[in-house]
């Protein structure tokens, strides 16, 4: 393969308890720590292992958001990434978005394979992989736990809900990221001060020339309702009335 | 069950907020390209690394600390592996010289990390620390060969380093020690003799250990004027780098220790063996002096590890576990809700953060010393490090061991188990009051010498600082209220400055006598300082900060400044009765 496009997601750190915006529209990120979604950081790690088996030549971060989503993008570079794209906007995207925005950049680029995380950790939507491979006509092989190339044919292990399912993809491709495809790795010291000197490029979102309208309506977003107290009840049979009276049996 | 976790937003607010150290480094030619992200991306990198590789070995350390088997010393299990990942990721070179393989970023960088080293695994952070102080003294003042032959190794962790300075007569009066050093024909030497209490002295993590070793010549002067520095390599190293045969040296014994079991502690004997001169002859107390300062603060940010350790686990427990009630809740509370766990809780925090904030005060004044193009600004930067070394090394290693005391007291009898941890961290703080010099030296330093530096240029200088930063608490009604107290306690200590410099308290046993009571003073005085600097740094115009951030800062600023700080006016009152009580009582009457 000459070329692996990574697109990675900055996302409300994993560790960070979230909190809703007074007005009800959505998670308050203003001054709370963001780093790079889970699933997007096996992807890169996933990347860079296929370049040190020397079965890639290049491997390209790109991540679409606001200006602070280069230090994602450095991370990703100082884990071994090559290079990096932003694609610089303010506003939320949705995941047919995304899949488009990628889409213009894989015609721009001509990757032999896209691996991006099954989902980011802030909405949980896992359908950008799939949209891309849609937009694209490529096959795709989502919920990876273990990648193989051999002789021009990707081998993926996918997890699924019997066990696991192996399928042979020819390229270019997709592939989405599970959590047990591999452990990334800690930077090292000298990998992140040569990530400042590495390339990153960034595009205003308007120069894409794609049409940004919502077409998701948010209704509202508030936290889950905390746990009610419970309550002792004196014998078996008063349980299993209270429970028929909830509906739960 | 307890966990570290680095405080990388706490250490991203001192830089970004506080201190404002891009506006720094942009002073300084070769720190200029260091922007606030990488310099995130590190810490949080090394914060990582520190909260999973080498936390888990901290308390297997402990448990099985270091053994000495058929003259060799085996680190406890995984540490050798630790030490591979740590020197493979490169943090070993992080602030040495690009020439050698270093990074050369500045300490101010250093010090965060060497915090997190310490709070994760104290024995395994003297490694890289110790290693690090050899290799600065061989590059300030060996000649080019030593330094080619032996720095690029030893920044890389191939090779570690240790420092041999105390004897069993010799401790805090290196004047006495009696190691000597006789010249060879081929201009090398030859180091015969002692030496206790060596760190990392030996061990079974890198395939050599140089050490720098104190002795005398021959014909040298008694006392500190006859004392020259020797590097002796474990193993021997031929003209093409490669390892040759052992040197003469050998380890005595293991010290069996209250704390820092997992650090190999050892009583070196050095039975002839082949060193060669580091600077010049009978200039060896002074070469080693050189990295002293530094020394010291990795020494006083080990106090602040250990107590952010402890206090994390504290806090954690604080929030779980259930016991007792209290008036405006139901049921069984939580113990965060008591007020005395809260009193410990924010004694703990109103230390750390301030103590952080003055170590980052401090590396930054040492970045200014070192890379600064105006020698006038590195002349007084110098000269304010010189005075705060002993009240970093000192205050923070003391109140830290007090944290960490707190912080076991926290959790009752479960921080005197060793399941949780609290019980290892009140021992292995206690080292750090002792070694790199007493902290009663540390004192004696700061009264004796270091007040009458520069004719008491520094001292005026950093009190100056401080009337400056109360003169502008008045932008926030906030800070406002809190510099009442601090002006206070600055009044009290400018005045017993100016009694033990030239007036009823200059003799040499009021002097002596007031050392640890006016470091302490000295030390109350800056933490409010820094408190006061911090709240400031929330109230300033055009900050997003998070609004939990400034609550716990107003609130832990606010506790220093009415629960901490008035320890100054019974300091001030111990310092004042002068030497008197302490001295009438002849010594046979003790």
């Amino acid at each position: 393969m000459k070329k692996i496009l990574v697109p990675i997601k900055m996302v409300l750190d994993a560790n960070v308890r979230p909190r809703v915006k007074a007005d009800g529209s959505g998670v308050d990120l203003s001054g709370m720590k963001l780093s790079i979604n889970p699933f997007c950081e096996i992807a890169i790690e996933e990347a860079v292992r296929l370049k040190e088996k020397g079965l890639a030549e290049e491997v390209v971060a790109i991540s679409i958001g606001p200006a602070k989503a280069q230090d994602i993008l450095r991370q990703a570079m100082a884990m071994g990434a090559d290079r990096a794209r932003l694609i610089e906007t303010d506003r939320p995207i949705e995941p047919l978005t995304a899949a488009k925005l990628i889409r213009i950049v894989v015609e721009e680029e001509n990757p032999d394979l896209v691996i991006l995380g099954k989902q980011a950790v802030d909405d949980d939507c896992n359908q950008t992989g799939q949209m891309l491979a849609a937009l694209l006509d490529w096959p795709q092989a989502t919920f990876a736990s273990a990648v193989a190339v051999d002789a021009g044919t990707l081998h993926v292990t996918r997890e699924v809900d019997g066990g696991h399912q192996t399928l042979a993809l020819p390229l270019p491709a997709v592939v989405t990221t599970d959590l047990r495809l591999n452990e990334p790795r800690h930077c090292s010291l000298p990998n992140i001060m040569k990530a400042r000197k590495k390339v990153l490029d960034i595009t205003p979102v308007a120069n894409c020339g794609l049409d940004m309208a919502a077409r998701l309506n948010v209704l509202g977003v508030k936290p889950p309702e905390p746990r009610k107290a419970g309550r002792r009840v004196a014998n078996v049979s008063e349980l299993v009335r209270d429970l028929r009276a909830a509906g739960v049996i | 069950m307890p966990h570290y976790k680095a405080p990388v937003e706490d250490m991203m607010f001192l830089l970004r907020d506080v201190f404002r150290v891009e506006d720094v480094f942009a002073e300084l030619p070769e720190q200029k390209e260091n922007d606030l992200e990488t310099i995130g991306n590190i810490l949080e990198e090394a914060g990582k690394f520190c909260s999973e590789i080498l936390y888990p070995l901290n308390a297997v350390g402990d448990i099985e600390g270091c053994r000495l088997e058929n003259g060799v010393v085996r680190t406890p299990q995984g540490f050798a592996e630790a030490w591979k990942a740590f020197s493979d990721a490169g943090w070993g070179g992080l602030s040495a010289p690009t020439d050698y393989g270093g990074q050369n970023l500045p300490r101010t960088v250093q010090i965060l990390v060497d915090e997190m080293l310490s709070a994760s695994n104290l024995s395994f952070g003297l490694f890289p620390g110790l290693t690090r102080g050899a290799c600065e003294a061989i590059e300030a003042h060996a000649c080019q060969n030593l330094k080619d032959t032996y720095l690029p190794n030893m920044i890389s962790g191939v090779w570690t380093g240790a420092m041999a300075l105390t004897e069993g007569n010799a401790g805090s009066d290196l004047g006495l020690l009696k190691t000597t050093a006789v010249p060879r024909s081929d201009g090398s030497w030859t180091v015969t003799g002692s030496k206790i209490f060596i760190s990392s002295g030996d061990h079974d993590m890198a395939e050599n250990v140089i050490h720098l070793v104190l002795a005398r010549l021959p014909d040298a002067p008694a006392g500190t004027k006859g004392i020259s520095l020797f590097l002796c390599p474990k193993v021997l190293v031929n003209a093409d780098g490669s390892l040759g045969a052992q040197n003469a040296i050998s380890v005595g014994a293991l010290e069996h220790k209250m704390g820092i079991h997992a650090q190999p502690t050892c009583v070196m004997n050095y039975d002839g063996c082949q060193g060669w001169m580091v600077g010049e002859p009978n200039r060896g107390l002074a070469a080693m002096f050189t990295m002293m300062n530094a020394e010291r603060l990795f020494v006083g940010v080990q106090g602040l590890g250990v107590a952010d350790a402890s206090g994390q686990t504290a806090l954690a427990y604080a929030r779980e576990r259930l016991q007792g009630r209290a008036d405006d809740r139901s049921g069984v509370v939580p113990i965060i809700a008591h007020a005395d766990v809260r009193r410990m809780l924010l004694s703990m925090q109103s230390f750390i953060e301030a103590a952080r904030a003055m170590a980052v005060y401090t590396a930054l004044e040492m970045d200014r010393e070192k890379f600064h193009p105006d020698d006038a600004v590195r002349q007084r930067a110098g000269e304010n490090v010189a005075l705060l070394t002993p009240v970093i090394k000192a205050a923070l290693t003391d109140f830290g061991f007090e944290a960490a005391v707190a912080g076991q007291q926290v959790l009752g009898g479960h921080g005197y188990i060793r399941e949780w941890g609290q019980e290892q961290y009140v021992r292995d703080a206690r080292i750090a009051m002792i070694y790199e010099g007493t902290n009663g030296i540390q004192a004696q330093d700061l009264v004796i010498r270091k007040l009458s530096l520069a004719d008491g240029q520094p001292v005026r200088a950093y009190f100056a600082q401080i009337h400056q930063t109360l003169a502008s608490a008045a932008m926030d009604s906030y800070a406002a209220a809190l510099a009442e107290p601090l002006r206070a306690a600055l009044d009290l200590l400018e005045g017993v400055t100016a009694r033990l410099v030239s007036g009823d308290l200059a003799s040499a046993d009021d002097r002596n006598a007031a050392a640890v009571d006016y470091l302490r003073l000295f030390a109350l005085v800056s933490f409010g300082w820094m408190w006061l600097r911090m709240v400031l740094a929330c109230a300033a115009p055009g900050k997003t900060l998070l609004e939990p951030r400034v609550r716990h800062k107003r609130a832990a600023a606010t506790f220093f400044m009415q629960r901490v700080l008035p320890q100054a006016a019974a300091l001030t009152q111990q310092i004042g009765a002068g030497a008197g009580s302490i001295m009438a009582l002849p010594d046979e009457m003790f």
